[in-house]
């Protein structure tokens, strides 16, 4: 069962290549583009409570651009059977495709191999994956896991039910009143029982973005194994997991403008050969007795049972499109609605800004006084303006800055200055009914 | 900005903001403890008892300012009323909220309560509302635990 590469494919009109070629055939962007890109989201031209939809909680989850919509649709209404062993056409077409999307995210993460690209449901099952199967092979009593202050509770609950199971201790880098990692601290709990560190690549509550390099350098120096949570990462720079070097790297599809249901759980096939099968069942052997039973290679050891396939085909297409944006044109463009996005909350006084690291997504999480997030998020709404309020699945990051909750804009490439103004003008309405 | 003044009526804000009875009782005779996972609210119910008639209602605790004001006013109406007429309100205020809207709700029995009304256009504003007389129907019956929304 070893991924098909595109060249092997012996049909022509696969999932989404008719609107792929027309990607492909554009000239490459040189500056960036915002209405374009918008008029690839269907959904931003519609109407909430009389006002155009302005959506500001990508990190939560992005939308679909028309070319994922319509490879779920082709492979639907087309391709669609079930994956691996068919012997018939259509489920030689929908094999070819789901693992071309393989081979995809293998290129957009700079991985070795195709086959260290694991399709899971998402973030939270991959690094459920790997406490569980990399736990029960290398994390014993005594033993330590290190994560930090600003994790997202799937980077946290994990690892404490590893440390219940098997007595191993979890230990967490503190992080200063900006927001940001504390390396000095990070250094002085590294130590010889560390046996993994999990951190992730950008906070999703306070926009940090990590040095996950320079903290995989220190954690191999220890022996340590790395784990990247790269969730709030993957649609907003290049990631390339070879030049972090991290051992792991997890992310979610929906966040990178595919659909839902469907992730990736990145890992060197040297770690992956060694650790243990986490999920049984079907599609993850390769012979079964009642006497016993073998499993199968990579990736489909950690691959059981019928998985999301047509989440994982719109997965690929997400990947073309954001191959297509460029994502350093991306970045750069999202950090400039940052800088102004701040710029003009930084004019109320009320408003307090949580999260003020030096490197920072387009993430902007605030509070006002004596006003609570759920309010500001109600009358936003009113006004068409969506955003997230809560504790962002970070209690600890809540506790850490004293707030209950936190209002929260987060930007992706779609939007725009104009949408920031009406954020700020949206706010000025928040403070004209509590004042 | 109409339908806003429908939810955030100057009296909710007030209450919200300068919320009543907002203190703990030393010693009470039963306490409750109500959280929205959702948003985060948390809040603690203090009654005591005398017989079978709330003599003292009060809440401590951080919400937003529907479940504030909804706290601050029930602490108020309740002082007085037996177990239950407590209970009988809480049966009103919560049919007004999320029962048929069809239904003409009991306006009278339920008193000032009635600014809350608005609140029924924001679905997911709900449970803000109706977390302190949760709470206070936990503490009632006396359950241990705390209650949550979700």
């Amino acid at each position: 069962m070893k991924p098909v590469s595109p060249s092997t494919r012996n049909d022509d009109r696969l999932p989404g290549t008719g609107k792929q070629a027309d990607l492909v055939s554009r000239e490459p962007q040189q500056t960036f583009d915002v209405a374009r890109v918008r008029r690839d989201f269907p959904i931003l031209k519609t109407i909430i409570n009389g006002h155009p939809l302005t959506f500001l909680d990508s990190a939560a989850s992005a939308q679909k651009p028309s070319c994922v919509l319509e490879a779920l649709n082709v492979f639907y209404t087309g391709c669609y059977s079930n994956i691996h062993r068919g012997v018939y056409a259509l489920s030689e077409r929908a094999t070819a495709a789901y693992e071309e999307s393989r081979v995809k995210l293998r290129t957009l993460i700079n991985a070795k191999e195709t086959e260290e690209i694991i399709f899971l449901r998402g973030t939270t099952e991959a690094i459920n994956l790997v406490a569980n199967s990399f736990g029960q092979m290398a994390v014993g009593e005594g033993d330590e896991i290190l994560i930090s202050h600003m994790e997202h509770h799937s980077n946290i609950v994990p690892w404490q039910l590893l440390c219940e199971r098997t007595g191993a201790k979890l230990m967490v880098v503190p992080i200063d009143d900006d927001g940001e990692f504390i390396f000095e601290e990070y250094e002085k709990l590294l130590g010889p029982r560390t046996k993994l560190v999990a951190v992730t690549h950008q906070s999703n509550s306070l926009g940090t973005v990590n040095p996950v390099k320079e903290i995989t350098r220190r954690a191999h120096e220890e022996g340590a194994v790395v784990l990247i949570d790269g969730a709030q990462a993957i649609a907003h720079k290049k990631i390339d997991v070879r030049d972090i070097g991290c051992d792991f790297y997890a992310f979610s599809g929906h966040k990178m403008f595919g659909p839902t249901g469907v992730g990736v759980l990145y890992g060197r096939r040297e770690i992956l050969e060694k650790m243990p099968p986490w999920q049984g069942g079907g599609d993850m052997i390769r012979t079964v007795s009642f006497e016993g039973t073998t499993y199968a290679d990579l990736p489909h050891k950690f691959e059981a049972g019928t998985p999301d396939i047509a989440g994982g085909i719109g997965l690929g297409t997400a990947v073309d499109y954001l191959s297509h944006l460029d994502l350093d044109l991306v970045g750069g463009y999202e950090h400039e609605l940052l800088s102004y996005g701040e710029g003009l909350l930084g004019e109320f006084p009320e408003i307090r800004i949580i999260g003020r690291a030096k490197e920072k997504s387009a993430v902007i999480s605030f509070v006002i006084d004596g006003i609570h997030p759920h309010d500001i998020g109600t009358i936003l709404d009113k006004e068409g303006i969506a955003i997230r309020t809560g504790h962002h699945c970070t209690q600890p990051v809540m506790h850490r800055f004293g707030v209950p909750a936190t209002a929260r804009a987060s930007i992706a490439c779609y939007n725009t200055k104009e949408e920031l103004d009406r954020l700020a003008r949206g706010i000025r309405t928040v403070l004209e009914v509590f004042c | 900005m109409s339908d806003l003044r429908d939810l955030y009526q100057e009296v909710i804000l007030d209450h919200g903001k300068n919320p009543r009875n907002f203190h703990r009782i030393e010693g009470a005779d039963r306490q409750a403890v109500g959280h929205n996972p959702l948003c985060g609210d948390k809040l603690t119910i203090f009654l005591q008892l005398e017989g079978d008639v709330v003599k003292e209602v009060s809440f401590q605790g951080e919400g937003c300012a529907i479940s504030t004001a909804s706290a601050s006013m029930m602490t108020q109406i309740l002082a007085g009323k037996t177990i239950q007429e407590a209970e009988k309100l809480f049966q009103l205020f919560h049919e007004m909220l999320t029962g048929d809207p069809s239904v003409e709700g009991d306006a009278e029995g339920l008193g000032k309560l009635v600014v809350f009304a608005g609140v029924r256009q924001f679905p997911v504003r709900v449970k803000c509302a109706t977390l302190p007389w949760h709470t206070i129907h936990s503490a009632l019956q006396n359950k241990d635990g705390a209650v949550t929304t979700e």
